[in-house]
């Protein structure tokens, strides 16, 4: 196989321009947070409201984040910005989730029924889902708590 | 009960703007994606100037209840994760990418074309914004040290006052780190603004995963075009010079994972008079 980025990189010198060097030896924390929490979101057949919802739970475990504490530290610049704030401040977790309760609940209160796929709609079916599924446990759990 | 289901990893468009993404197809003949399928690429049927790129993954691994589990298992995500970077980062040596998020999963590929060709055209435009373009990391950490042996803790003071001694010499080195810190980043930003065409900010490192030493303060992405590359990747791995107890680690080029989605807000005025 040739090498992938000799192509692409061959204008750049080459102290600059290392090849693509995450491969096997990648930080994983950098992949994780680049294939979790970004690239495009489309609503799959198989129904990944975990992506949403559980994986922050993993995200809060692994990498979690604080902008919060930059800011302790002064690291702050970007928020006096405005040509970079914009942007910069939306994946905050609390506002990820805000956003996404906000959207559960309109959806719960639309109460239209789901179909099964398409576009935008099947994206926000997607987001109603944990909502739908927190009942089966809520109800495991009485069902437990009665055994006790 | 071993059905097979179709794994999404990326979009794809042949470098170069090229008429159809044949280059991409045959980027993608030899990779092995996740669980070991071969790679393969799926045309929409408005063209073959786009292309996914698809394996062949176990139902039985990928069902929602399967996923939950192994969500929960590091080690699962982990070869999932560097299997799905994998591909995408072979895809994006030859090709431009639009990657997807970990774990976009179909029943078959008729119905992963059918995703390509309802969001035909914001692929196309948004590859279009990104086309040439490599994302570049960079992250800023300060050194979490003890206080320098300053004088030897004197004899003659009482241990409360040695402590409170140590105590107020530790903070004042952390607040110059975080002083020399803050000026590696704006030394960072400098260079952003330069030679990058956005940027992206993720959380700082700080879990179990995070063991880079010291302690992660900032956690960028720069969309950054290849011609720029050089010059961008040379200022932003000198922003620590001269500053004590700062490290800067530069990693890239990464597909451009963190801008594939538009900034969120109004378009910038840039883009408007581009279009």
């Amino acid at each position: 196989m040739t090498d992938p980025m000799a192509n692409r990189l061959s204008s750049y010198p080459s102290r600059a321009a290392p090849p693509y060097q995450q491969g096997s030896s990648a930080n994983l924390a950098d992949i994780l947070e680049r294939v979790l929490d970004k690239g495009i979101v489309i609503a799959g057949d198989i129904q990944i409201n975990l992506l949403d919802i559980e994986l922050l739970t993993i995200k809060l475990r692994l990498l979690v984040a604080s902008v919060d504490k930059a800011k302790e530290m002064g690291i702050d610049w970007w928020e006096h910005d405005p040509a970079l704030s914009s942007r910069s401040r939306k994946d905050t977790l609390a506002e990820e989730n805000r956003r996404l309760r906000a959207e559960i609940d309109a959806l719960r209160h639309e109460e239209q029924p789901v179909e099964a796929e398409s576009g935008s709609r099947a994206a926000r079916a997607r987001e109603a889902l944990p909502g739908t599924d927190r009942a089966p446990r809520s109800r495991r759990r009485e069902a437990q708590e009665r055994d006790e | 009960m071993n059905e097979q289901v179709t794994y999404v990893y990326a979009v794809v468009r042949a470098a170069g703007g090229a008429a159809d993404a044949a280059d991409a197809a045959d980027a993608a003949a030899h990779l092995a994606g996740v669980g070991g399928g071969e790679v393969r690429t799926v045309p929409g049927t408005r063209g073959t100037a786009l292309v996914l790129a698809v394996s062949s993954v176990p139902e039985d691994d990928f069902r929602e209840d399967a996923l939950r589990r192994h969500f929960e298992d590091l080690d699962w995500l982990e070869s999932v994760a560097r299997a799905h970077h994998g591909v995408i980062e072979a895809l994006a040596a030859r090709a431009d990418v639009l990657p997807l998020r970990l774990a976009t999963v179909y029943l078959d590929d008729d119905r992963a074309r059918a995703v390509l060709d309802a969001s035909w055209d914001s692929f196309a435009e948004r590859m279009e914004h990104l086309a040439g373009h490599a994302e570049w990391g960079v992250k800023i950490y300060v050194e979490r040290r003890p206080a320098p042996a300053g004088p030897a803790p004197a004899g003659d003071l009482s241990p409360g006052r040695a402590y409170l001694r140590t105590r107020r010499t530790e903070r004042s080195v952390r607040e110059s780190v975080y002083r020399a810190a803050e000026e590696a980043a704006a030394r960072v930003e400098a260079a952003g603004r330069r030679h990058a065409a956005e940027r992206a900010r993720h959380r700082v490192q700080q879990g179990q995963l995070a063991d880079a030493p010291g302690e992660n303060v900032v956690n960028d992405a720069y969309l950054v075009h290849r011609d720029r590359a050089a010059a961008f990747h040379d200022e932003a791995s000198r922003a620590a010079e001269g500053l004590p107890g700062v490290r800067v680690e530069v990693t890239g080029p990464w597909a451009p994972y963190s801008f594939v989605t538009p900034p969120t807000g109004a378009a910038s005025p840039a883009e408007e008079h581009a279009t």
